[in-house]
């Protein structure tokens, strides 16, 4: 089984297994990952899970949808790799990847 | 329904907006009393009926009563079980669905393509002649331009920097609270602390923040957008007042701009150094909307919010031990307080098109309500959900701060506050008794609270 790693705002890394069909958020809310709020759920609504995908990995996950976009611009730490996480839905095929963490969710 | 804004528009070069609004109140005064336009409704206060006494179409929940009355739980609950997605077709705002589960209210937030939030978020209209543009009441994309000029007021990084600030004005307003004699919770504390933080906010005259908070609530109080106690007269002669102070500070701050000098990170420094607002005093009804938005948003919610602590604390007296005993739940306990009071009710919308929710048809032009006070309290969505919790799970998973692109944007300097405050109202104080009932807003909109008698008791050294 691979496993994904996060990066928070700190350094501090925490790397977690894949699990096929769910999402980034919902692995890092089974793990108690510090940083990820994700208040909507999971509905693409509210930029709580916040993440910034490592550049090499983006071909493999796609970049933001236009609806992340819309939630995504109003944190002034939004990057050109940064996704919402509850809108990755995780495969084997991301074993070894790399996710940021921005200073704050908002 | 805003006949003068194109006229003001124009004129805004020339005539200062305050003497404009002047004259738009004059114009009001006489059209009322020659052509006897729409009239102000007044709402007098009469006992709400029990809600298992009213066939389901006649129940009517913008009756701004509601909440003082303290009936809202039953006739919420009645919707949500029988007829969640409810049409009135009579009430003194005219016809609109309530949207009352929180899986509808999630839906019809986020779909901003499909229901409008123009133009304005209020079951009734704005005051005639007085249509203020924000943009919480505006639709993708001019709604983006508009937030993401002033968002960074509210953004965390600014609310770092002015953590110690507001602790210090926190730990003063705290000091000087009477102990073992009733004071007012919400004069002397609530509105204290959100008057202090606003004027930070705009860098307004520290010693005048006490006319914020008056503002805001003249703002939020128009009898025709959420039948509020507010009258025609005090709305324009306020609206008048805001426009002067907020242009003198505006060119104030243009000035030291003009002059090099470095701006702040306050809102009308901001709005000055963005490319989309920074010329935002030329079109006087958003500058106008854009500071009464960033007003009422800031002052009622969070206002009501620290009253709302005490009071719920009170009514479940075994989580304020629990609190006591582990002030580290005090981050969550900010969530549970916000969802348990949910202090704006609902925000309102309009369909764009027809659409089908939980087997009934929106007609495309419906007004659309989703009352987030009632899916704080959704039993499929929230465990025992009228139970206060200081150590409820998921706790941020409510709908005070709504979803969706209209988000508040202040959510993070409103968990600081609340936060702020409770962790100094633990270092100092054993028991904060409320002695009096409550008494509340009359509003459908603003769920709060006008008197919080208290005791305080301070703690014993040990």
């Amino acid at each position: 089984m691979g496993s994904i790693t996060f990066i928070e705002h700190s350094g501090d890394q925490h790397s977690v297994d894949i699990e096929e069909g769910k999402s980034l958020m919902q692995v890092a809310m089974d793990h108690g990952i510090p940083g990820v709020d994700a208040d909507c759920g999971g509905e693409c609504a509210c930029g709580t899970c916040h993440v910034i995908v490592d550049g090499s990995w983006i071909d493999t996950v796609g970049s933001m949808t236009e609806e992340e976009k819309l939630m995504l611009d109003m944190t002034p730490e939004k990057a050109e790799t940064s996704r919402l996480s509850c809108q990755i839905p995780l495969s084997e095929a991301m074993d070894g990847m790399t996710v940021r963490l921005p200073e704050f969710q908002m | 329904m805003n006949i003068l804004a194109p006229v003001i528009e124009k004129s805004a070069a020339l005539i200062p907006i305050h003497l404009q609004i002047k004259g738009a109140h004059v114009y009001q005064k006489v059209k009322k009393s020659i052509v006897k336009g729409k009239p102000v409704p007044v709402f007098k206060e009469s006992l709400i009926p029990d809600v298992d006494s009213l066939a389901i179409e006649d129940i009517d929940v913008s009756n701004p009563f509601l909440f003082r009355q303290n009936k809202w739980q039953s006739y919420f609950k009645r919707l949500r079980d029988e007829c969640p997605i409810h049409y009135q077709a009579n009430s003194p705002f005219g016809a609109f669905w309530s949207i009352t589960r929180y899986e509808d209210i999630m839906f019809v937030d986020k779909h901003h393509e499909l229901f409008s939030a123009e133009p304005i978020i209020s079951i009734g209209g704005q005051p005639e002649g007085l249509a203020i543009e924000t943009f919480i009441a505006m639709d993708p994309p001019k709604h983006d331009l508009q937030r993401q000029a002033v968002q960074g007021v509210v953004a965390p990084k600014n609310l770092k920097e002015m953590e110690a600030l507001i602790r210090s004005r926190a730990e003063d307003v705290l000091d000087n609270l009477p102990i073992g004699m009733p004071f007012d919770f919400v004069q002397d504390v609530s509105i204290e602390l959100t008057s202090r933080m606003l004027a930070t906010l705009f860098d307004f005259p520290y010693e005048e923040r006490h006319k914020l908070a008056y503002w805001s609530d003249v703002a939020a109080s128009s009898p025709e957008a959420t039948g509020g106690t507010g009258s025609m007269n005090e709305a324009f002669i306020v609206a008048a007042e805001v426009a002067k102070k907020f242009s003198l500070l505006w060119r104030e701050k243009e000035a030291k701009k003009a002059a090099g000098e470095e701006l702040g990170f306050d809102l009308i420094s901001l709005l000055l150094s963005n490319e989309n607002t920074k010329d935002l005093i030329g079109r006087p009804m958003e500058f106008l909307g854009n500071i009464v938005l960033l007003l009422v948003g800031g002052n009622d919610t969070t206002r009501n919010s620290m009253t709302s602590g005490i009071h719920a604390l009170n009514e479940f007296p075994d989580e304020f031990i629990k609190l006591k005993q582990d002030p580290s739940l005090i981050p969550n306990m900010v969530s549970e307080i916000i969802r348990w009071q949910t202090p704006l009710a609902y925000m309102r919308r309009v369909a764009k098109e027809d659409v089908e929710i939980n087997g009934k048809t929106i007609k495309k032009g419906d007004k659309v309500v989703m009352w987030y006070v009632s899916g704080n309290r959704d039993e499929r969505a929230i465990d025992q959900p009228d139970q206060f919790m200081v150590d409820r799970k998921n706790a941020r998973k409510h709908l005070s701060f709504g979803f969706g692109v209209h988000r508040c944007m202040g959510n993070r300097l409103a968990e600081m506050q609340l936060r702020i405050l409770w962790e100094e109202l633990l270092k100092r104080f054993d028991n904060i008794e409320v002695v009096d009932d409550p008494k509340y807003v009359q509003s459908n909109f603003v769920k709060g609270y006008t008197q919080l008698m208290v005791k305080i008791t301070a703690k014993t050294a040990c």
